[in-house]
């Protein structure tokens, strides 16, 4: 999801009874749900999991406040700029929680940021798509933040206790994130024609991205069961898309949307919504950097950080000789 | 011109200072040095479009059968009464720290006066907007401190930046009939005493980062009575853009 | 280019509970890291006062004390109210 792919270095899932020592000890915790706290034993590449997961969950929060960055100096009233402006901030408050928390098991949020800048780490496949209407910033709000929630409510249960207080914390604020989109896109819907197309062209766009977010099935990966088994994840990527499209249907027919996927159809006896094949090839395409936005979301990033490095040098060299001439001056 | 219009006048540019402002902070929403500054710069923008919220709700009811939005999406360039100093764009980051320090250093002795207003509506939103200046005030005067007195090239950007904005500093204290009108009603503030405490603000913060107080010289006027530099134009088309686009929608 | 140091931030809230740590910040000085944390951590009316302590300066038990430090008082169940018998019929107590 916000994380799509977390590489735990696994060849194969060992369960306690294989594990020695330490390690088994560290098993039996997690299987106890003891929270695991910095300063906890763990193994390394439980570790390096976390870090990689962290770290993409925070780079997404970040490169996310990009496509609806776009709209803040153009929402059509003074209300929705409040909101999206308090919105968007949010996003830089969620990322900054999440470098914090990436922070205790030992990396720098700089040394992350920096892997974010060299394209060697990861964030959301979903922020490589423009937003060119206002609808766009309606359905971020609804579809996107609506999957990411589906996504984030479990790992408030993480293993991890430092990811995840950060996660509860998020969830609290992330509330109205999806309520506000999906009131854009009731006034949308129940505008004027031109309101109605915008709307529904930006569903059209966003829906199978959205189904894309939660990465492709991994029932049998070992990456995805390792993470199982350490908690970090708890339902497998499958699970949660259907839970997501189960419920985003009902609420676009009240919107009146038509769902652009002429195979979706809801299955008495599953219980659930039978949905399309999604195109995993536009997926990797977009993921090795091949989507609408990849280049021009990456150099926003990189250029307001090296922009802003002079302040930051000023600020730490100010305090510096205020500090040396505190000491003096006693 | 009657008081009414006055005061209409008058409110109407204490809601484009903080709106235009506001608008313009809001752009670094993405692109702010540090994440701490997003959230920090953000908070401001929001301080400022909601004070112009205030304002222009009240605005509206005076001019009757108005509502804020209309007034914030539906006037142009001529019909805007903000000062030229919160119109100038953001320029580097000294730039719109100097731009905000020379602005709030106004704008809390203003609205801290406006708060005894005899007009209770204004008195209401001014002591209200005071508390969220009082803390722009003190975040852009540390930060005036820091560029002066940080490295070479902060302390390069930022005398660079006063320089280019102390022209603009002139309008903010100049009166005009409305100003009178409404000093003389007991509802508009003393721009001199407010010059007063600018100047000694200045003065202090300038004195701690090892600035020089640029020479007054020529000063740029016009903005309160509508004439505006060019930059205001791009900024109202861009913040105009959809309820112009499409004026029977609802959003 | 070294940046700015990391702070552990712990903030009151309104209702009177002692400062909880709620997470940190970058800050070049303590100042920043006062106002940074005003901005980052209580953007809905969460706080009525701020602590942060920059994160170098925090000394905790080991992991491996747990045992000395905290098990001893597992059985000193005296101090826990729910310890002692009150007739039902006894309120406010």
């Amino acid at each position: 999801m916000y994380s799509q792919f977390v590489d735990t270095g696994s060849d194969r899932v060992l369960s306690s009874e294989e594990l020695e020592g330490l390690e088994r000890a560290f098993q039996e915790r997690i299987d106890d749900e003891i929270t695991i706290e910095p300063r906890d034993w763990m193994p390394e590449k439980y570790r390096e999991t976390l870090v990689r997961q962290i770290s993409q969950h925070a780079h997404s929060e970040i490169v996310g406040m990009l496509p609806e960055g776009n709209w803040i100096t153009r929402a059509p009233n003074l209300r929705r700029k409040l909101i999206l402006l308090a919105k968007v901030q949010d996003e830089a408050g969620h990322g900054l929680y999440l470098y914090s928390a990436a922070e205790t098991l030992g990396v720098s949020r700089e040394e992350l940021i920096d892997a974010l800048h060299a394209g060697k780490a990861k964030y959301s496949s979903i922020f490589n798509y423009p937003t060119p209407t206002w609808a766009d910033i309606g359905c971020i709000g609804w579809l996107v933040d609506g999957a990411a929630i589906v996504n984030q409510i479990p790992l408030c249960r993480c293993s991890y206790g430092p990811y995840a207080r950060a996660m509860v914390r998020v969830c609290k604020e992330e509330s109205f994130h999806q309520r506000q989109g999906y009131e854009i896109m009731l006034d949308l819907c129940r505008g004027t024609d031109e309101q109605r197309r915008m709307a529904q062209d930006a569903f059209n766009r966003w829906w199978w991205p959205c189904l894309m977010m939660f990465g492709p099935a991994d029932g049998a990966s070992v990456h995805s069961q390792q993470s199982m088994a350490w908690k970090i994840k708890r339902h497998t990527n499958d699970d949660l898309r259907q839970r997501f499209i189960d419920q985003t249907v009902p609420q676009a027919e009240h919107l009146g949307l038509s769902i652009p996927d002429p195979d979706l159809k809801w299955n008495e006896e599953q219980g659930h919504y039978d949905y399309g094949e999604i195109d995993w090839n536009e997926f990797w395409q977009v993921l090795k950097g091949n989507g609408p936005c990849n280049r021009e979301r990456l150099e926003a990033r990189r250029n307001a950080y090296e922009d802003g490095a002079w302040v930051r040098e000023a600020a730490r060299v100010h305090a510096e000789k205020r500090a040396r001439r505190e000491r003096e001056a006693a | 011109m009657s008081d009414d219009q006055h005061l209409q006048t008058y409110v109407l540019r204490l809601a484009d200072n903080a709106l235009v402002l506001g608008q313009r902070l809001s752009e670094w929403v993405g692109h702010a040095p540090a994440l701490e500054e997003e959230m920090a710069t953000a908070n401001v923008s929001l301080d400022l479009i909601g004070q112009a919220k205030s304002w222009l709700e009240y605005a509206a009811e005076l001019r009757g059968g108005d509502d804020a939005d209309r007034l914030a999406f539906h006037r142009d360039v001529l019909d805007f009464h903000n000062t030229l100093l919160v119109e100038q764009p953001n320029g580097d980051y000294a730039m719109t720290i100097a731009r905000q320090f020379l602005f709030d250093a106004f704008h809390l002795p203003l609205l801290e006066q406006l708060a005894g207003s005899a007009d209770p509506r204004v008195a209401e939103i001014a002591a209200k907007s005071a508390k969220e200046v009082g803390y722009h005030l003190r975040r852009s005067g540390e930060w005036m401190i820091r560029f002066g007195d940080g490295t070479d090239e902060s302390r390069r950007r930022v005398i660079d930046a006063v320089e280019r904005l102390w022209p603009f500093t002139g309008e903010l204290f100049t009166g005009d009939a409305v100003d009178e009108a409404m000093l003389a009603a007991g509802v508009g503030a003393d721009l001199a005493a407010v010059r007063e405490r600018w100047s000694g603000h200045v003065d202090e913060v300038f004195a701690e980062a090892g600035l020089e107080r640029p020479e007054d010289g020529w000063m740029q006027s016009g903005g309160k009575q509508g004439h505006h530099s060019e930059h205001l134009g791009y900024l109202l088309a861009e913040m105009q853009q959809l309820p112009r686009a499409y004026p029977d929608a609802r959003w | 280019m070294k940046e700015w140091p990391l702070w552990e931030v712990f903030i009151r809230s309104k209702h009177g509970l002692a400062h909880k740590h709620v997470g940190s910040i970058h800050a070049a000085d303590a100042t920043m890291a006062v106002e940074n944390a005003r901005d980052v951590y209580t953007r809905r009316n969460e706080g009525a006062s701020i602590w942060v302590v920059r994160s170098e300066n925090i000394v905790s038990s080991a992991p491996g004390d747990k045992e000395i430090l905290f098990d001893p008082s597992d059985d000193k169940v005296y101090r826990h109210p729910t310890f002692y018998e009150v007739p039902d019929e006894i309120e406010n107590m």
